[in-house]
């Protein structure tokens, strides 16, 4: 193990860190324009935004973006000359992820590296990428991290961790690659005793703000129970089937693959929808999930009950996306509430 | 990292028409790279992701049996973006495979015993595959009496004829191939998959059943199969799905916490029975 390094930083001084960063790295923060905080590429124009409770659009598009470019190729009639994306090589540094957030990369490791036949382009982006977190002093009536195994200050999948202390940021280290990015910040100064003593009274303030519980505890035994029960007849009725729980979910990564023909021909992959009718319908006709309970029923099982069989854990790290943005105001934490509770056989 | 969304380069050598609809054709390919042949090593029951470069890609059942070492098949059915892209070409395009992907068929279950082979339609591709491994003269000692129940909604849309034809000369093999309808000029059977099976009636004896076609005739092939007293881990079934990626990330194809690329497509009815029934 490394030794445990404390340091703090000025925010004022954050803009000199983050130009120092952007000589080596590329460079991704929330970014603030007009009302809405998404993460882009950090720039002279786009400065980073940290004063923000969490971003309208997780930070998964890092790693896994809404379009990507598989391979490029060159073809005529009789023959095709495969390029291979250049993916990404250089090293790139991601800031101000929310506790919740950092959680999310640490599934979509386990599931994007689960298998023989491994997602380069995420595997390879993630491996070239630093993460810094921002804890959360303030979360919203929707976080329930703590009920799916987080925490406003946790640091799961995070290689360095900012905890807002006033007019400095304690900066905590998580990892060794996190060590290593701090070390190139010799002027940091160290922290004092006051400043952890004074994280931690706000990470315990923090977490009690977390009022919003789920019970998860059995979920995943009665979801077991329950493909065939009537519940699902009744949830699905008010969703209008348009994705954006799924789009604007940190977890959620399924996609589609075709080809894109501009300038040149390229093999795209784009994000894509449990939600959307034409996600399983078959060639002949035939959907094996032709309505909306269907789908309603898959995303709710994937991330309750497939997920938890397939790699230990729920697929979901409670940020509470779903239900800020859901525009009938579905609420995932009253399905699985409801499930919960609900008497099965 | 080695890159699993890269598809290997083929060329098509040959276009056979299957079916009088002509909508369904087989494509016989053959790698650009001999490496890459010698790579694609497969088992009967597997697929692979078929590119079309400028339309897309589409999971194809491999038809071709693996001994059969020049080139692989592909019977394609003309339905979508890409599979019409492919109709529409000629012999020597250029073209993109992926894979093998899928568990295929429990070979090493089937060996030294008999096996009852039941596919309805455009669903018989793996299924000649594995009738042509079969009967293959380096295999056929292994396997005991192989019955084919195989049937289609008319004689125009039999397809692998050329198949059925020598199949039918042979002494090691139970071949029934029916049409839905009688029809002038059609003397064999006529009759439902499910009903020429409860006719021919193979015994579940050391047997291993087979099953692979559209959704209406697994259904009403299943009480058949259970009638004939097969037990429920002795038969398998090759399920179909949506799918993109064939490695278990696009995140379609899955029934329950299986993902039918990579779980299946091969399912033994014993573990469909404890799957929700989503496919």
């Amino acid at each position: 193990m490394f030794p445990m390094k404390w340091k703090v930083i000025e925010k004022s001084k954050l803009p000199v860190l983050m130009a120092e960063l952007a000589k080596e790295n590329e460079v991704f923060a929330p970014v603030k324009e007009k009302s809405i905080v998404s993460f882009e590429r950090i720039s002279s124009e786009n400065q980073a935004y940290l004063d923000f409770r969490n971003t309208k659009k997780p930070p998964k598009e890092v790693f896994f973006p809404q379009t990507e470019t598989l391979f490029t190729y060159r073809t005529d009639k009789k023959n095709v000359e495969v390029l291979e994306d250049p993916a990404v090589k250089g090293k790139r540094v991601l800031l101000g992820v929310r506790p919740c957030d950092a959680r999310s990369f640490a599934l979509l490791d386990k599931f994007f590296s689960s298998g023989e036949d491994k997602d380069v382009y995420y595997l390879e982006k993630r491996k070239n990428t630093t993460i810094v977190g921002l804890a959360c002093n303030a979360p919203l009536s929707t976080c329930f991290c703590t009920s799916m195994g987080g925490n406003p200050f946790g640091k799961e999948g995070m290689d360095l961790l900012l905890q807002d202390i006033n007019d400095q940021y304690l900066i905590e280290t998580v990892t060794e690659r996190g060590e290593e990015l701090i070390k190139k910040f010799p002027w940091l100064k160290d922290a004092e005793k006051a400043d952890i003593e004074r994280a931690k009274k706000l990470s315990e303030d923090a977490e009690k703000a977390v009022k919003s519980k789920v019970s998860v505890k059995n979920v995943s035994e009665k979801l077991d129970r329950m493909f065939d029960d009537p519940m699902w007849d009744q949830i699905y009725q008010r969703c209008l089937g348009c994705g954006v729980c799924t789009f604007l979910c940190p977890t959620c990564c399924c996609f589609d693959i075709l080809d894109e023909e501009t300038e040149e021909v390229k093999r795209v992959r784009i994000w894509d929808s449990c939600q959307f009718s034409c996600f399983t319908l078959q060639g002949s006709g035939h959907n094996p999930r032709p309505s909306g309970k269907e789908r309603m029923r898959q995303r709710i099982m994937h991330k309750f009950n497939y997920f938890v069989k397939n790699y230990g854990e729920s697929f979901c790290v409670g940020c509470g996306r779903c239900v800020r943005e859901c525009p009938v105001n579905l609420d995932i934490r009253e399905v699985v509430g409801a499930i919960s509770t609900r008497q099965v056989e | 990292m080695n890159n699993p969304y890269v598809p290997n380069l083929v060329v098509i050598r040959n276009i056979t028409t299957e079916n009088e609809a002509n909508d369904i054709k087989t494509f016989e390919l053959v790698f650009k790279e001999p490496e890459a042949m010698k790579n694609f090593r497969y088992r009967c029951g597997q697929f692979a992701e078929i590119s079309f470069f400028g339309a897309g890609e589409c999971p194809i059942g491999i038809a071709s049996s693996p001994m059969d070492e020049d080139c692989i098949q592909f019977t394609v059915k003309k339905v979508g973006v890409v599979t019409t892209a492919l109709h529409n070409s000629e012999e020597g395009t250029i073209m993109g495979v992926r894979g093998p992907y899928g568990n295929g068929f429990p070979m090493e279950k089937m060996e030294g015993r008999n096996v009852v082979i039941v596919g309805g339609g455009f669903a018989f591709t793996t299924l000649r595959s594995l009738t042509k491994f079969i009967l293959h003269e380096a295999n056929r000692d292994k396997f005991k009496d192989v019955t084919v129940i195989y049937g289609a909604r008319d004689p125009g849309e039999l397809i692998y004829k050329y198949d059925l034809e020598a199949w039918g000369k042979r002494d090691d093999i139970n071949l029934n191939v029916t049409i839905d309808r009688a029809v002038p000029g059609w003397t064999g059977l006529v009759g439902f998959v499910p009903a020429i099976l409860k006719e021919v009636a193979p015994s579940s004896d050391n047997a291993i059943a087979i099953v692979c076609g559209p959704p209406i005739m697994i259904k009403f092939t299943m009480p058949v199969i259970n009638e004939l007293d097969f037990s429920p881990e002795d038969v398998f079934l090759s399920l179909e799905m949506r799918m993109k990626c064939g490695i278990g990330k696009c995140g379609r194809c899955n029934i329950g916490n299986k993902f039918v690329c990579k779980d299946g497509p091969v399912f033994a009815y014993k573990e469909l029975e404890m799957m929700p029934k989503e496919y």
